[in-house]
């Protein structure tokens, strides 16, 4: 009988190197939670492959006990989608965060989702540009006071989720540092996908940007502002799950559940539906609605890596493998005695 | 039945100009084709404008294509003009001063309007008066002839019109006497499903032939009989196509798949257009959204354990920069070609020149060395493309390869390579020690390290922009450390003289005079050092191939001669290397107009030096 392969742990993914960030960093929280997920992928770890660009995020390739490489800023998307395309059997992940995949890599960003390249993109947003010091991001809020927004930014920030379905991803998911579980879940999602996956992980930075995200953390308020994404049910939150999200036309309001409107009458979440995750996009520049968290959408597409080796396999049937001599003699040669 | 002269000649210069959508470049590459096949040795240049199709009738949409073919062994398309073929008035005026004293002009009378003149410059019709007279004039209505060979076909004005170019070539071929079936083959291929496009344009070919034939004002043919070549099988080639069938080469001699990543770029496009067509060599391509991206993906292929190779021009060298410098310090085996044009900015984008060469070497952040080597024909491309692939994978580096606009678009014939001589490259299994592979651990010979690309088991490892330790590969801000990487990635660089084979000087080994060139000024320099020595003059020539590092034997050559003159089209970059190098005081021979130098601009300069 074959000697069936002993299953991975959470230790075969951890490197030998010291992990160097801040003391409560957000970070850990989502390097912890990807040790502990990838056993249940199943696949060797020798397949699998993590690439970053530059950032406190983009450190996370050498933690991690895999194939790894730590990039320049920006180009992380680029030299994944090279390993991808020239091996599609790795398992890739990119680690980004909202300066490095939003402004200075926004060009690959959006081109490498538009292919559709079979990755795991993983954003750290913060809302701060942490390695050099606290500067704002393009994700930054609008008046955000920071060592280069004395006076408070004047940069309108860029809304993640329509950036990326703009793009036109084909899975996109949020979820928080400080929920291990539906962090696990996310990457989980994430990882069923095939094709680009994006996931924005809000990630607190506790020293340039300590509590950005209070309003989804605090324990007191968050259930109130949290709106959780359950595919086929019906949009329903709140510390009693006794509200809900309505669609009067294109516009989500929210509703009291309760005497006049039943569970029935609520918006149920299809992460098929790019109308409605475009919808849900939107949420978070509106504050009277919660911020959704979970898989706003996911749909299969053809895969730029797929198209390109069927591209091959039919040039191989239809031409036949092709011979070097043949094609270097071309087809207008003499010769000379 | 014609009753003409005939005169034997060694050598023909000709030039085809016409407007951009004139057809120019089809009408040389068709006569180039015609020369190789009848055994003619041969050089070609053609020269373009940037604009895809500037307005019809303007000097800036003038498009050219030189060649010369020769019954001797030759290295340059020519210098001064036998022939020009002139379309219309603009094509007269840009090029009419190259033309010899008594060379043979055929214009194309009916583009010789009031309008095309005015627009030319021309302040009166020079066919028509007596301007033009120590040439050969042959002032045809080639607009009118074509129209009457193709009357009954009932075809528009515009497709009639198109086959012009067809008219000249089949005089040309009436001319020196070459057959029309090259020509008529290629068209039945071309059009296979458009019947009348081969007709209408056979008929002007004819057309053209036949009027050389039966007019009197042609009263001589001219031959120009087979060249001397090496016994061997041969074909035309231009220098990006050798280009691209020499990473192939490479990639089935290494035994992995080539992976190509770029973003289109004149005069670089070319080699992406090519390696796309190769689907069932396995070949992938990768159309980037930018330079970045292009040179991205290739860190990511070589990574991954394919043979991955860009290609670009000086602008898009500029933006991919800082992924080379992580390619250095990666230590990851990848070919960086830059088919040079003039700069600076987009500069002049279809024109050659040689003025990259000081920022591959020195143009990246911190010490970041890499090799660089450089093609000197078009035919050459293909060994060089080839080199460069296995010293990227040897030494685990990228390799620069400096090729330019003028071997790029360039042509000549090319004997066949013999697959089964160039050597396999090996690609070293990865060591590990008590299980444990240390990516940074070298080769004692080349000090490369090992190459463990994702997929393989227990070979996991990280990599990274940040310093390395030294053998581990660890992050490292040691001091000690950096000095010592520093200083071993510079000597792996070194350490490739072991790869170069000596220096060939041609001419006496010693004397008055050195041309030291490098890339495509080769024929020139060698054009005008042959000549000079069959004047009995003491000038050698040397043509290196590979820039960093320099054959070990370089330095002292040069000190056996009294003088070293570099031509190069730049300012002098390698010269400034020369001179730092080896402390030698050389001249440098500088014109920088984006055109490739002529045997005659270089005899000058020998001549002004001896």
């Amino acid at each position: 009988m074959e000697k069936k392969e002993a299953t991975l742990t959470r230790k075969d993914f951890t490197s030998d190197q010291d992990v160097r960030w801040c003391p409560g960093c957000g970070d850990y929280s989502i390097l912890t939670q990807t040790q502990k997920i990838m056993p249940e992928f199943n696949i060797p770890k020798e397949k699998i492959v993590f690439v970053a660009g530059i950032g406190c995020s983009s450190r996370f390739p050498y933690y991690m006990n895999t194939y790894g490489f730590h990039t320049i800023h920006g180009r992380a998307p680029t030299i994944a989608s090279g390993i991808k395309i020239s091996n599609p059997d790795l398992n890739v992940w990119v680690i980004t965060g909202d300066g490095d995949a939003l402004s200075i890599g926004g060009n690959h960003l959006i081109h490498v989702l538009r292919r559709n390249i079979d990755l795991n993109i993983i954003m750290f947003n913060n809302e701060i540009y942490g390695l050099t010091k606290g500067q704002y991001s393009p994700t930054s809020k609008l008046g955000h006071k920071t060592k280069s927004s004395p006076f408070g930014s004047v940069d309108r920030p860029f809304n993640t989720p329509s950036v990326v379905l703009g793009a036109k991803a084909t899975f996109f998911a949020r979820t928080i540092d400080s929920q291990p579980k539906h962090l696990q879940y996310t990457l989980r999602k994430a990882q069923e996908h095939i094709g680009s996956s994006f996931i924005e992980v809000f990630q607190n930075c506790i020293i340039f940007n300590d509590g950005a995200f209070s309003h989804v953390t605090d324990r007191e308020i968050r259930e109130d502002n949290i709106l959780d994404l359950k595919n086929g049910e019906p949009m329903i939150f709140g510390k009693e799950q006794d509200k809900g999200i309505k669609l009067d036309g294109f516009s989500p309001k929210v509703v009291q559940i309760g005497k006049n409107i039943s569970k029935d009458d609520l918006q149920v979440h299809n992460e098929k539906d790019r109308n409605l995750a475009s919808i849900l996009a939107n949420f978070t520049e509106n504050e009277l609605l919660p911020t959704p968290l979970g898989v706003f959408y996911s749909e299969d597409k053809p895969r730029y890596e797929e198209l390109l080796v069927n591209q091959i396999k039919e040039s191989v049937k239809n031409l036949g493998k092709g011979d070097l001599n043949k094609l270097i003699a071309g087809s207008d040669h003499w010769k000379v005695s | 039945m014609s009753n003409k002269n005939i005169e034997k000649l060694e050598s023909v210069v000709i030039r085809f100009a016409g407007d951009s959508g004139d057809g120019m470049q089809l009408m040389g590459d068709r006569f180039t084709t015609t020369a190789a096949l009848v055994g003619n040795d041969l050089g070609t240049f053609p020269d373009y404008p940037a604009e895809i199709r500037a307005p019809a009738g303007s000097l800036a949409g003038v498009s050219a294509f030189q060649l010369q073919f020769s019954s001797k062994n030759i290295f340059t398309p020519g210098d001064k003009l036998d022939v020009l073929v002139a379309m219309n008035p603009a094509a007269l005026k840009m090029h009419l001063e190259d033309l010899k004293s008594d060379g043979i002009l055929i214009a194309n009378k009916s583009n010789f309007t009031p309008r095309n003149l005015k627009m030319a410059g021309w302040e009166s019709n020079p066919l028509e008066n007596e301007s033009l007279k120590q040439y050969t004039l042959y002032d045809l209505e080639i607009s009118r002839l074509v129209a009457n060979a193709t009357l009954d076909m009932g075809l528009s004005n515009k497709i009639v019109e198109r086959t012009k170019n067809f008219f000249g070539l089949g005089l040309l071929y009436w001319m020196y006497g070459r057959p029309l079936d090259p020509t008529i083959d290629w068209l039945e291929k071309k059009f296979k499903k458009k019947p009348e496009l081969i007709e209408v344009n056979v008929r002007a070919l004819k057309a053209g032939f036949n009027f050389g034939d039966i007019t009197e004002s042609f009263a001589t043919k001219y031959e120009v009989g087979a060249a001397p070549l090496k016994p061997g099988v041969y074909r035309n080639i231009v220098g990006n196509h050798a280009t691209g069938l020499g990473l192939l080469a490479a990639s089935q001699l290494a035994e992995i798949p080539l992976f190509f990543g770029g973003y289109p770029i004149t005069p670089a496009s070319d080699i992406l257009h090519q390696l796309s067509n190769y689907r069932n060599y396995g070949v992938k391509t990768f159309q980037a959204e930018d330079e970045i991206s292009g040179i991205g993906s290739v860190l990511g292929a070589a990574f991954a354990g394919n043979l991955a190779v860009t290609a670009t021009s000086g602008p898009g060298i500029a933006l991919k920069t800082e992924a080379i410098g992580l390619g250095v310090i990666t230590e990851l085996p990848m070919v960086i070609i830059n088919v040079q044009r003039g700069g600076p900015s987009t500069g002049l984008p279809t024109k050659t020149e040689q003025a990259d060469l000081l920022m591959a070497m020195y143009g990246r952040n911190g010490e970041s060395p890499l090799p660089i080597i450089a093609p000197s024909t078009p035919g050459d491309c293909f060994y060089i493309a080839y080199e460069a692939c296995r010293i990227a994978i040897k030494y685990m580096t990228p390799v620069f390869i400096l090729s330019d606009g003028f071997i790029a678009n360039g042509s000549e014939p090319w004997m066949l390579p013999d697959l089964d001589k160039l050597s396999k490259i090996k690609i070293d299994k990865p060591l590990s020690r008590d299980g444990q592979f240390l990516p940074y651990e070298r080769n004692e010979k080349t000090l490369s390290r090992g190459w463990a690309f994702p997929g393989l088991k227990g070979f996991e490892h990280r990599l990274g922009g940040l310093e390395k330790e030294h053998v581990t590969g660890n992050v490292s801000y040691d001091p000690d450390n950096h000095d010592l990487m520093v200083k071993l990635r510079e000597k792996k660089v070194s350490l490739i003289t072991q790869e170069i084979s000596k220096t060939e000087i041609y001419g006496k080994s010693t004397g008055k005079v050195l041309v030291l060139g490098w890339g495509s000024t080769f024929g020139a320099i060698r054009s005008a050092v042959e000549s000079l020595n069959e004047e009995g003059k003491s000038v050698s020539h040397v043509h290196i191939k590979w820039i960093n590092p320099f054959p070990s034997d370089l330095g002292e050559i040069l000190l056996k001669f009294q003088k070293i003159l570099i031509p190069e089209i730049n300012s002098g970059q390698l010269i400034k290397i020369i001179r730092s190098e080896f402390l030698i005081d050389a001249q440098g021979f500088n014109l920088v107009r984006g055109k490739p130098y002529t045997k005659s601009q270089i005899i000058d300069k020998i001549k002004e030096i001896l």
